[in-house]
């Protein structure tokens, strides 16, 4: 549930004398330090939760700062631009802006891009863009101009996409709207026209975007008081072309259509915005928290002292100018559940990590209830358990599941959540799911799913407290549950997993794309592109080793075709969706011989798919020199090199039959042989290593005897 | 505090031998370890882990397994088909039964106490009845075709679990028939194997045979139908040792690749009474083959080839952070081996089998501390001395003026003299030693090097002279009526007025060896003696317990002094009270009576008894010189405790004279370098 905090001021010096309010409020590389540009000559640091300034920094009379002074994440160091063309840079021990360094460029600036992960990106107010550090170098160099003459950039954003920054600008030209998108791992950059639908006439006031892995969603609030979506393909299927794109209704009036001061709009998440602005014609400034996905307003505060119609947010603080000062509102949003948008939700439980005991004690659930209180006397450093022999809540609960609606269960257990977690909690949790499960069998219409979801996320289920759940998932083909259960149990049986392998393997895309699943991961392979690549070091002749000699003849008449074979192969073979349902299994513990029978039964293309998958990751892998993948939490290489064994062990006689993965085998052969040679070698240096180890004991051992000079103190 | 010139010792080529068997007594809290050379040592698990015991090994007692009985009583049986009971108050061996079998590989006392089960190389398994001073031969049961490797009784005694090469048989105790016969897979890894040997065996209460096997597995048996129920693959190599709790609700097991795997009986679900047995932690305190494991209420202990003894603590059985919540490893006995001639300078070192005389270098440099001096002479091998026989040596002795060594095993004393012509050493055996003087547990010279001391098991404590060439038996003090516990430490004052001598438990007798009667008793305390001393002229009486409380109590006034009634008024610092080894030596200044010497395997400590106390809010080991502070401060900040740990381990260290200190270190890098290599694991590729 969203929620805004009690907000506060930040104090200094009055801010907002110039004409347009603030010039802009950017994060610094500390957290909880924020970059506040005043419109007229001043920069100041403020740490919010101190709310104090750190620091301030004044240009001199008579010039003018004209663009947000932003962060350098990579150096620390702060840039601004005064008087349209000056770069200044200057660090935390600078006093005097007049004093550090400064640079001075050939075209007017638009606005200074920080973003964490990059150097600081330079907007031109034509449409040119520039890394920080290539016009540093040349301060002087031609700017091309992008935009046509009379076009303007009403509004500029940047995104990390896949470790890469995405920059969108925004032009207006006679009432159109055109979005830039310049990307810069493929430097391409990409106009769109914004139709505008049929509010032709209407002002777009303010923007807003936010980004998922293929679209960027593009916010705008109209002068009709209503917020429009504009979904912008990241990937733009002809750069070349001018596109045309349409934008939908959002949310209707959230604010009165003829605001006299500006209104601004933020997103806040997937689900949620913050509008400023005043409601009715006739009331004081609001600043509004919306659901888009129920379309409701969340939460409202009023702003009686007047807005600049701007509206900042990091982390989870909205910065404003409130009268004449910044005005920080922390913000703050829980999982959003249906019971939570209905507002009957009052405390839900934060679904941080669960806090670890120290040490496993595997004796708790034998110590609670059945042993008598002897043992737990006897056991003073355990923690006092409150016996009692089922918390009531629970017992209520379940008396829920036997008889209400889904919905109804929903909130129920959502209530359970939130109440602090008693010592046996796994345990009840893993009733609650057989319970849940219970009623399924005996009604099938009933599947709970939300519930069971929400139960399998609080990290203490595991496969033998509920082993109903994964076979009902596998029933019902619910991908999104079992790449959950995957994830978090830790005792899946070998024929389970495989069942999941087999699900995951024969589902079509198209219910793929349906399923909402966890991608942390697969990040995106295509734009690794080989930048990183190593060199193929074919050429460097080994302690007694030569890999190209170690191959055979057929193979080098073959090396051609592989090679092509391995460019094939570095477009992933699979949908995204299905990569991170096989990296979940890949993550998944299993112990080989319970494994390999199971792995049998798998169809022969399924299998090929599979490995042509594993030998995707394993390029991939080898691209960079740790040898690991790029994401949140991809597979190791070590787990695709068991799962690649094991899949050629269970099904070698198969696969050998089939012509195209005769291709896949034959790479497969070669990487093995070269892993057994790296290997090797490597066992040859730890040999060394312990000589070597040796040699210095032995070293050392000669000191048998010495006098030495001990003087105590 | 001064500054000291330190020999600096690492050429002690001592290897501790290899754990073999393990034995853990709940009733008494103590715990029985037997060494591959024989060597059985007595652990007080309630007094710091402190090795109060000892009985010296065999050249032909290989023991294979060792067992306490009712009444805390201690059998061995080994390869030498004699079945061993041990005498834990006169410390020597009470009598050896031969069980006419060949060697014995196995042997489990019934859960009454009242039998013993032995299994031989030939295949049979003997029973004894222990009887109130003897074991019995009572008869045999079935004999099987291979060596039995392994026993448990069933906890009711009416059955028997035996393993051996390929099977597990299941033995009716009261037909002595086998019931059942259990054959192991002899696959390992899909591999065949030549043969499975079963290292280990449990008989639980409800009939689960547990075995340990040289394939690596840990499975479980129904002993009533004779069927496999469940199968660990849990190491790539041999498991070679198991142990149950007592409640059976856990147990452990060791594996030659070092590592210990805890066992838990947990519930399936909860509130279900079904409980299965979960892999539940493992452990690798050591490098090599684990060859004992106990399973204590509180802690794992496991013991192997790597020689030190690790005592793993349960932490959520373990009630209050002390001791017994650190995990232990005992690697050095806790008594010494070595002793010294501070006149010539020699250090002489006890082996197993032999003893070697070492005098030390000499330099004429000085230099500034943490400085290595050169050396104007280096240390040389003198001697090197082999005992006659099988027996280990129990304990040896150089005078101070270097001219005499003694030492015993455990069967005859030696003493030999040694005579000095510039660097030609020529030894003399005394002959004709007097029949009392046969065993020796300890043995020491007095300062002018006249008179020798020794105790004898049984209590008595033999007074010496020591004429040129010879000797004459002036007196022995025959212990206490009515006790024999044999003495272990000894200590003569410098003057050689007094000798005090303690034993394990009961307090420390103090001699007056003018009068030759006995002068007084020091009160006894609640933990063992690990080491002893007299000061010089005060002639008081330092002593450290294994709980690292040390007193002084004056002999001529037969009370403590003012300074030991003080520091037990305030109490040692925390730190103190937490060293986890025992103080083996205790020495003092000659010319600074204040100061006393004392280390464990880890520091050494002069205690400056004129200086003030530390509290547990100072800093008591500071290993930093002071920095250019005034001297106000410096002598603010200063207490009675001065600490290093420059060397260690350290097994000995004394004062040659003022500014000369010798150190004996023994770097465990050295013992690990002459042990076996261990199973290589190969950490690339597969």
């Amino acid at each position: 549930m969203a929620a805004l905090e009690e907000g506060f001021t930040l104090s200094g010096v009055p801010l907002g004398a110039g004409p347009h309010g603030l010039l802009g409020v950017e994060q610094s590389d500390k957290t909880d330090q924020f970059l506040v540009t005043d419109g007229g000559r001043t920069v100041i640091l403020y740490k919010v939760s101190d709310q104090k300034p750190l620091g301030s920094w004044s240009v001199k009379q008579g010039q003018i700062i004209t663009c947000p002074a932003v962060c350098n994440f990579q150096t620390g160091e702060y840039i601004v631009v005064h008087d349209n063309k000056v770069l200044r840079i200057w660090s935390n021990e600078d006093v005097n802006l007049d004093k550090v360094f400064k640079a001075t460029l050939s075209a007017e600036i638009n606005r200074i891009h920080s973003i964490q992960g990059t150097e600081p990106l330079v907007l031109f107010k034509k449409g040119a863009v520039r890394g920080l550090e290539a016009l540093l170098a040349e301060p002087q160099q031609k700017i091309e101009t992008v935009i046509s003459d009379e076009e303007v950039i009403k509004w500029t954003k940047i995104f990390m996409v896949f470790r890469h920054p995405v920059l969108i600008f925004i032009t207006e030209k006679h009432g159109n709207y055109f979005a830039y998108i310049q990307m810069f791992n493929s430097r391409t950059l990409s106009k769109y026209t914004l139709l505008l639908g049929q509010e032709e006439k209407s002002v777009i006031q303010s923007f807003s975007a936010s980004v998922d892995q293929k679209f960027i969603s593009l916010m705008s609030l109209s002068s009709d008081g209503c917020i429009y979506e504009t979904l912008i393909p990241i990937h733009p299927s002809d750069p070349e072309k001018n596109q045309r794109v349409v934008r939908s209704l959002l949310l209707k009036t959230v604010v009165s259509g003829n605001a006299r001061n500006g209104v601004a709009l933020t997103v806040l998440d997937q689900d949620h915005l913050a509008v400023l602005g005043p409601p009715l014609p006739a009331s004081k400034e609001c600043l509004s928290i919306w659901n888009t996905k129920f379309q409701t307003l969340q939460t409202s505060k009023e702003l009686p002292q007047g807005t600049s119609g701007q509206l900042w947010y990091y982390g989870e603080n909205l910065f404003m100018l409130h009268g004449k000062f910044l005005t920080v509102v922390p913000y703050k949003c829980e999982v959003s559940s249906l019971a939570g948008a209905l507002g009957k939700l009052k405390h839900s439980q934060d679904p941080g990590p669960q806090t670890v005991p120290h040490f496993v004690n595997w004796e708790t659930s034998q110590g609670y209830g059945l042993q008598s209180s002897e043992h737990s006397k006897r056991i003073l450093r355990r923690r006092k358990i409150e016996v009692s022999v089922q918390p009531p809540a629970s017992k209520q609960l379940l008396s829920t599941i036997k008889k209400d609606s889904e919905k109804h269960i929903e909130v129920e257990l959502c209530k359970f959540l939130a109440i602090k977690q008693t010592p046996d909690f796994h345990t009840v949790i893993g009733d609650i799911v057989l319970e849940l499960l219970g009623r399924h069998k005996a009604e099938p219409s009933f599947y709970p799913r939300n519930s069971l979801m929400q139960l399998v996320q609080t990290h203490v289920l595991s496969y033998s407290l509920c082993p109903g759940l994964m076979e009902v998932a596998l029933e019902k083909a619910d991908v999104q549950m079992l790449q959950l259960c995957l994830q978090q149990f830790p005792d899946i049986p070998e024929s389970v997993t495989c069942a999941c392998l087999k699900i995951f393997l024969s589902i079509n895309d198209d219910s793929l794309q349906e399923a909402e699943i966890n991608m942390e991961s697969v990040s995106d392979y295509s734009d690794s592109v080989q930048e990183e690549k190593m060199e193929e070091q074919t050429e460097i002749l080994h302690n007694g080793f030569s890999p190209e000699e170690n191959c055979d003849n057929c193979d080098r008449e073959l090396n051609e075709k592989s090679r092509a074979a391995a460019e094939e192969t570095t477009s992933c073979p699979v949908i995204p969706k299905r990569a991170a349902l096989l990296n979940a299994i890949l993550h998944s513990a299993y112990s080989e011989m319970f494994l390999l029978p199971h792995l049998k039964d798998i169809p022969a293309q399924h299998v090929t798919l599979f490995l042509q998958y594993l030998y995707f990751l394993y390029l991939k892998c080898s691209e960079n020199a740790t040898m690991t993948l790029p994401g949140l939490h991809p597979p190791t290489l070590n787990q695709i090199m068991d799962w690649i064994c094991l899949l050629l062990d269970a099904n070698f006689t198969v696969v050998v039959m089939i012509p195209e993965a005769k291709r896949l085998l034959l790479s497969l052969y070669k990487f093995v042989k070269s892993q057994i040679c790296i290997c090797s070698e490597l066992n040859k240096i730890e040999v060394s290593f312990r000589e070597l180890q040796k040699l210095s004991q032995e070293k050392n051992n000669r000191e048998l005897y010495s006098i030495e000079v001990l003087e105590l103190f | 505090m001064g500054e000291f010139k330190v020999h600096r010792v690492r050429f002690f080529n001592y290897v501790p031998s290899g754990i073999r068997c393990v034995a853990y007594n709940n009733q008494s809290n103590r715990l029985a370890v037997s060494r591959t050379d024989g060597t059985v040592e007595i652990y007080n698990l309630s007094a710091n882990y402190f090795q109060e015991k000892f009985f010296p090994g065999h050249e032909s007692r290989a023991t294979e397994a060792l067992c306490w009985a009712k009444g805390q009583r201690l059998f061995s049986a080994g390869l030498n088909g004699e079945i061993i009971e041990y005498d834990l108050q006169a410390l020597n061996i009470k009598y050896a039964v031969d069980a006419f079998g060949g060697p014995i590989w196995s042997m489990a006392i019934s859960p009454h106490g009242s039998q013993l089960l032995v299994g031989c190389e030939d295949g049979s398994l003997k029973l004894f009845q222990i009887t109130l001073d003897k074991i019995q031969f009572e008869r045999n049961f079935d004999r099987q075709k291979s060596r039995i490797l392994s026993l448990s009784w069933h906890p009711s005694g009416t059955h028997v679990a035996a393993g051996s090469i390929d099977y597990i048989s299941v033995f009716d105790v009261k037909s002595g028939s086998a019931v059942h016969k259990m054959l192991v897979d002899r696959q390992y890894m899909s591999v065949s194997k030549r043969k499975c040997i079963i290292w280990g065996v449990a008989f639980l209460s409800d009939g689960t045979v547990i075995s340990v096997d040289s394939a690596g597995k840990v499975q479980f048996w129904d002993s009533a139908t004779g069927t496999l129920v469940k199968n660990h693959l849990i190491a790539n190599a041999d498991v070679q040792s198991i142990a149950v709790s007592d409640q059976e609700d856990s147990f452990v097991v060791g594996t030659a690749e070092g590592t210990v795997f805890h066992f838990q009986l947990v519930s399936v679900t909860s509130n279900s009474s079904e409980k299965q047995w979960v892999r539940t932690k493992p452990f690798q305190h050591h490098t090599h083959d684990v060859r004992a494991v106990a399973h204590s209420p509180t802690a794992l202990i496991s013991g192997g080839t790597d020689t030190h003894l690790v005592i793993r603590p349960l932490m959520e059985k373990v009630e209050v952070k002390n001791y017994d919540a650190a995990l232990r490893k005992i690697t050095f006995p806790h008594r010494r081996l070595i002793s010294c001639s501070k006149k010539r300078q020699l250090l002489l070192f006890q082996f197993a089998h032999h003893l070697e005389l070492w005098r030390l270098g000499s330099t004429v440099a000085t230099g500034k501390n943490g400085d290595t001096l050169p050396l104007s002479k280096d240390a040389d091998h003198l001697l090197h001395l082999k005992t006659k026989g099988p027996e280990n040596i129990i304990c040896s002795c150089i005078s101070p003026c270097g001219s005499w060594i003694a030492y015993s095993t455990t069967s005859r004393f030696f003493l030999y003299r040694l005579n000095y012509e510039h660097d030609n050493i020529s030894l003399q055996r005394v002959s004709k030693m007097p029949a009392f003087l046969r065993s020796a547990l300890q043995i020491l010279f007095s300062e002018d090097s006249t008179k020798l001391f020794v105790a004898s098991n049984q209590g008595s404590l033999h007074v010496i002279r020591l004429l040129e060439g010879s000797f004459k038996h002036l007196h022995t003090f025959q212990p206490q009526s009515g006790t024999v516990e044999s003495m272990c430490l000894l200590a003569v004052s410098p003057d050689g007025n007094w000798l005090a001598a303690s034993g394990t438990s009961a307090g420390v007798h103090v001699y007056n060896i003018k009068h030759l009667k006995l002068h007084c008793t020091v009160p006894s305390y609640n933990f063992p003696v690990t080491a002893l001393a007299i000061a010089p002229n005060t002639n008081n009486l330092v002593i450290a317990h294994s709980d690292q409380q040390v007193f002084e109590y004056s002999i001529p006034d037969k009370q403590y002094t003012e300074w030991s009634r003080t520091i037990q008024k305030q109490g040692f610092h925390y730190l103190w009270l937490q060293r986890d080894t025992p103080i083996t030596h205790i020495s003092f200044h000659p010319k600074r009576p204040m100061h006393i010497l004392l280390h464990d395997a880890y520091m050494f400590c002069i205690i400056d008894k004129s200086l003030p106390l530390p509290n547990d809010k100072t800093l008591l080991y500071n290993p930093l010189p002071p920095t250019n502070e005034s001297d106000v401060i410096r002598r603010r900040t200063a207490h009675a405790f001065k600490i290093s740990k420059i060397y260690k381990p350290l097994l000995f260290m004394d004062l040659l004279d003022e500014r000369t200190l010798v150190a004996v270190e023994r770097p465990l890098d050295d013992i690990i370098a002459q042990l076996p290599p261990p199973i290589k694991k190969k950490k690339f590729g597969t």
